[in-house]
């Protein structure tokens, strides 16, 4: 099952690499992985998007809360938590094809950050399915990069 | 008052009563042996860095202080690792302090230098990498702190060179405060009920004790709650010494070469209370069949450990003295008597066996005679492998901190620094070191160390020419093709040998344990008759000296019984009636 945890950890070097550490000696991929500061500049929220059987993942919580640096972890449960993810999409676009894509962005309520001849760059904020439709629908006009700062959330209380 | 980091260093050791120090040094640690110049804490310079790890967690085992070493960069610090990751697997309280290059040349490859917190991030409670000079105090008593609180473990502070030479106008801190690790020590009350009514409830309870018990001081508790409540106990290879094995509640040892009547109480129990124990799988055997009748606690100061291998009806975290303290309050006598006469029945009917000869001398009498001889006053340490299950089996321990074995990691080479380092944390205790000739060569250098520091560790050497536990698997599961198993295969051995004993084999074993002794300045004796044996130890122990005693044993002994791999524990081979 898919997960989305969050951790408040110190932020401090080599914090990082403990947390990745727990999974890599597992041999997990980790789908995505966003770390920033919080209020307090010495903490920084991680969130962690990965895929894995339920009770190894369990235990990877917990070797998480044992950690050293490690402030509180959090496993978001469906629904729980508002989740964004941030995603730069660069479109092939000719002076023909320009106006639907314009359609598409405006639909979606994305923006157009750069215009050439031949491409526009999109950048589209959302949950996983908005992100996603928008991916499909420009798929077609020919997607020449991709470039996404993974998911981060936040509980809903 | 400023000084530099090399003397808070040192500073340190003063403040947190460190009166030992193991260690090498090298390049990047010449500060700080430069002022250790002027500190009162003991150096014992080891012959290889993890010599040094291994005795600092020798003499943390068995005093129950913190163990502390020193090591240079590069690969000074990367002969830790073995001894961190051991320390680590049984939860052994060690501050490893290891130097590194400059800070401005960290990264570069510069000469000596490795990424130490890097390597050592998965086999360390935690690690530092000191940067900033300022930081060194608090670093500091922090790595004391962690290492010995909560369920303890080794901690590494890599410490560049230049910070070692800064001037820092900071104090050594009195007190440490870290938001982010607050073990929890008190078990819940509602918790702790729960386990008291179970108790009483229980018809057939058993204990499962670990090294938690040991680590956690919680001897004297657990005794009273098993005699309290007429509960049978059995330990575990790092619980040995906190029951004692002569009590008629004791099963002694469980698990794969546990006693078969440690391991059908298992099976049978309805209640089975593990108390700083953490179901690992050399103790559970197939863990769809363990303890198949028994409700399941589980006391442990560590909340990853619960659940993690075995489903837990009733969990308490905290730290096992201060639970069982309170356990002990409310406790009233299970229903057990009809249970207990079962158990003592199995006892009866399937003790530890093997069979003696006239001729050759068996590994098993060996640790016999010597538990005979010493009244079992005395410190087993052990290597790993057949030398440590015998030793477990056929010594009974009554103690703690009197059994040192690297059960986790099972690091062979552990025994014989860690045997020095209990020596020295132990003057005047008989210290054994139980080998194999495997086993007892991976740390051979440190006869050096016991010599020239007049530390009279008894190195008992189970020779049988084999690296033998793995030679015990080939015989049993590989149709007895003793591949890279033989000590004594060589170039005049025939293309084909397979290893097993043959009248082509070499007739010198090497090498000659004595002479390697002598040439050390050590006692070095050969036995090979069964006659001999129990004056020779009768001898050493009387000996004030080290001593390499090379006992000749026979080549294919096994450890039984044996919980053979993907077994239920009620599955054993061998040695049962």
């Amino acid at each position: 099952m898919r997960h989305t945890i969050s951790l408040l950890v110190e932020n401090r070097f080599g914090v990082l690499a403990r947390i990745a550490g727990l999974f890599s000696g597992r041999g997990f991929n980790i789908d995505s992985l966003a770390v920033g500061e919080t209020q307090d500049p010495s903490i920084s929220r991680m969130t962690i998007v990965v895929r894995g059987d339920d009770q190894i993942l369990e235990q990877v919580k917990k070797q998480m809360n044992k950690l050293i640096d490690v402030i509180k972890v959090q496993d978001f449960a469906p629904g729980e938590s508002i989740q964004r993810e941030l995603i730069l999409v660069k479109v092939n676009a000719t002076q023909k094809t320009r106006p639907d894509i314009m359609q598409i962005v405006d639909i979606f309520r994305a923006k157009i950050v750069e215009v050439t001849a031949n491409s526009v760059t999109i950048e589209v904020t959302g949950s996983d399915e908005k992100v996603s439709s928008l991916l499909d629908l420009v798929k077609p006009f020919g997607i020449k990069d991709i470039s996404r700062t993974g998911k981060i959330a936040m509980s809903r209380k | 008052m400023s000084m530099t980091g090399a003397a808070m260093v040192i500073e340190c050791f003063k403040k947190e009563k460190v009166e030992v120090l193991f260690g090498y040094p090298g390049g990047t640690v010449i500060d700080i042996f430069d002022e250790l110049t002027k500190s009162k804490v003991q150096f014992f310079l080891t012959r290889h860095e993890q010599g040094a790890i291994h005795a600092a967690d020798g003499y943390a085992r068995s005093t129950g202080k913190i163990g502390v070493c020193i090591a240079t960069s590069g690969p000074g610090a990367t002969n830790l690792v073995t001894g961190l990751a051991t320390a680590s697997m049984d939860s052994i309280p060690i501050v490893a302090i290891t130097g590194q290059v400059s800070t401005a040349m960290i990264g570069n490859d510069a000469f000596q230098e490795a990424d130490v917190t890097g390597i050592t991030r998965p086999v360390t409670k935690h690690n530092y990498l000191v940067k900033d000079a300022n930081e060194l105090p608090r670093i500091l008593k922090e790595a004391f702190y962690i290492a010995f609180s909560g369920r303890p473990g080794p901690v590494v502070i890599d410490i560049p060179k230049n910070v070692q030479q800064s001037i820092i106008d900071l104090p050594y801190p009195d007190s440490v405060a870290i938001r982010s690790y607050k073990p929890t020590y008190e078990g819940h009350i509602r918790q702790i009920k729960k386990v008291a009514s179970a108790i009483s409830a229980s018809k057939k309870p058993l204990i499962y004790s670990g090294g938690g018990v040991i680590i956690s001081g919680a001897s004297n508790e657990l005794t009273e709650l098993a005699r309290k409540a007429r509960i049978p106990v059995t330990t575990t290879l790092m619980g040995l010494g906190a029951f004692p094995e002569t009590d008629e509640l004791s099963v002694e040892m469980l698990g794969m070469h546990g006693t078969a009547y440690a391991n059908f109480a298992v099976q049978e129990t309805d209640l089975l209370i593990a108390i700083g124990a953490r179901f690992d799988d050399r103790i559970t055997g197939t863990l769809s069949t363990f303890a198949p009748h028994a409700k399941v606690i589980h006391i442990d100061i560590d909340p990853t450990a619960i659940r993690k291998n075995v489903k837990v009806d009733i969990p308490v975290v905290g730290d096992v003295k201060k639970v069982l303290k309170v356990l002990n309050t409310m406790i009233e006598p299970a229903d057990s008597s009809d249970w207990l006469k079962h158990i003592s029945a199995l006892k009866k009917k399937n003790p530890l066996s093997y069979k003696k000869s006239k001729t050759v001398i068996k590994p098993q009498e060996v640790v016999e005679e010597i538990y005979d001889l010493t009244g079992g006053d005395a410190i087993v340490c052990t290597e790993v492998g057949q030398n440590q299950m015998w030793a477990a089996q056929f010594f009974k321990y009554s103690k703690p901190r009197t059994f040192l074995s690297s059960g986790g990691l099972g690091t062979m080479g552990y025994g014989f620094p860690a045997a020095i380092g209990a020596q020295i944390g132990n003057p005047g205790k008989l210290v054994f070191d139980i080998a194999g000739d495997g086993s007892i060569q991976m740390n051979i250098q440190e006869l050096a160390t016991a010599v020239i520091n007049d530390l009279p560790v008894k190195v008992i050497i189970l020779n049988n020419g084999y690296l033998g536990m793995v030679r015990q698997w080939q015989e049993l599961f590989y149709e007895k093709r003793y591949s890279g198993t033989c000590l004594s295969r060589g170039k005049v051995c025939p293309k084909g040998c397979d290893g097993r004993p043959n009248d082509k084999c070499p007739a010198n074993y090497i090498p000659d344990f004595v002479k390697v002794a002598e040439a050390y300045g050590a006692i070095g004796k050969r036995v090979v008759k069964p006659g001999d044996l129990r004056p020779v130890l009768k001898e050493i122990i009387k000996v004030k000296k080290p001593v390499f005693l090379d006992v000749k044993v026979s080549p294919e002994e096994n450890v039984f019984p044996m919980v053979p791999a993907g077994a239920s524990l009620n599955q054993m081979i061998g040695g049962l009636a």
